[in-house]
């Protein structure tokens, strides 16, 4: 067994291993902690393959970001774990079966002999990845590449939006209404008799 | 060298997890995008498994696409399941029945 294959056994048992435990788990926050070991796992994986950009990018986007989003979340809401476990066993009876069933026909159509090829030979020194894929990105897929852009435009005023709250009652400073205040508004000249000195 | 199928049924068996997952924690909001999450993950290695072995770069630029709608995914679904707590003060899905669906 080369190192490579070791490598990929090694990784790819600790992926599975992990995801059976991160659905599996009580606690919510060990569940989104066992996801960041499952995405290094794949990106372990996804560099045995010769995507660097890629598996870096999904440590960095994905466990640098959106997992810490995910553990925000999960830290800031008060679940409460018992009555979310409630029906795990009856849910296991049929959940459990139907992963099976599909696990196993898939790998039954996989062990099919067209998809036993081996991979190219590995590139040459000197390739970069990184390169490569930056050259078809700006070219072949510049269109797709923009509107990728926009989505994320999108998403993040939709959150903003959606989370955004408007507390009533509450006391704060109004700079346009100070800016455009007149001497009319503030100042009031009253007309009175001069008073006598007793 | 590690043939092809080894990759494919990893994912396989990564996404077969995931759906039991789906189906384990149904009452929690959180673990349901924590397992979509990990389905985009298996089919972000089938498709990078198919790229590597082709020899063709088009699937990686698929992979990049998908991970930047996942993201705009995870953040619009996290910002969502913030607003139902603060009204409901639960992400429980069998609270979530005002439509009667």
């Amino acid at each position: 067994m080369t190192f490579t294959a070791f490598l990929f056994y090694f990784f790819a048992t600790l992926q599975v291993f992990a995801a059976i435990s991160l659905i599996t788990v009580k606690n919510p926050v060990h569940s989104v902690l066992l996801l960041v070991v499952t995405f290094v796992c794949g990106s372990a994986l996804w560099m045995l393959l010769e995507m660097e950009f890629l598996s870096i990018v999904l440590v960095l986007v994905y466990v640098g970001a959106v997992m810490v989003l995910f553990l925000f979340v999960v830290m800031m809401l008060d679940i409460n774990v018992a009555e979310m476990r409630a029906g795990f066993a009856r849910y296991f009876a049929i959940g459990v079966p139907v992963a099976a069933a599909m696990a196993g026909l898939m790998i039954w159509v996989l062990r099919d002999k067209l998809f036993q090829v081996e991979g190219p030979p590995p590139h040459a020194e000197g390739y970069a990845n990184t390169e490569e894929l930056g050259k078809i990105l700006y070219t072949d897929y510049f269109y797709s590449f923009e509107l990728a852009a926009v989505v994320l435009l999108v998403a993040m005023v939709a959150a903003i939006a959606l989370t955004y709250r408007r507390r009533p009652g509450v006391k704060k400073q109004k700079p346009g209404e100070q800016v455009a205040v007149r001497r009319e508004d503030r100042v009031r000249l009253v007309k009175m008799k001069a008073e006598q000195p007793e | 060298m590690i043939p092809l199928s080894h990759y494919l049924i990893l994912a396989a068996i990564l996404f077969s997890i995931a759906v039991a997952g789906i189906f384990l924690n149904r009452k929690n909001v959180v673990l349901l995008l924590v397992c979509i999450e990990l389905m985009l993950l298996a089919v972000n290695t089938n498709f990078i498994a198919f790229s590597h072995y082709l020899d063709d770069m088009a699937g990686q630029v698929f992979v990049f696409f998908v991970l930047t709608v996942a993201a705009a995914e995870a953040a619009i679904g996290l910002a969502i399941l913030i607003t139902v707590f603060r009204n409901r003060r639960s992400i429980n899905v069998d609270d979530l029945d005002e439509l009667k669906g």
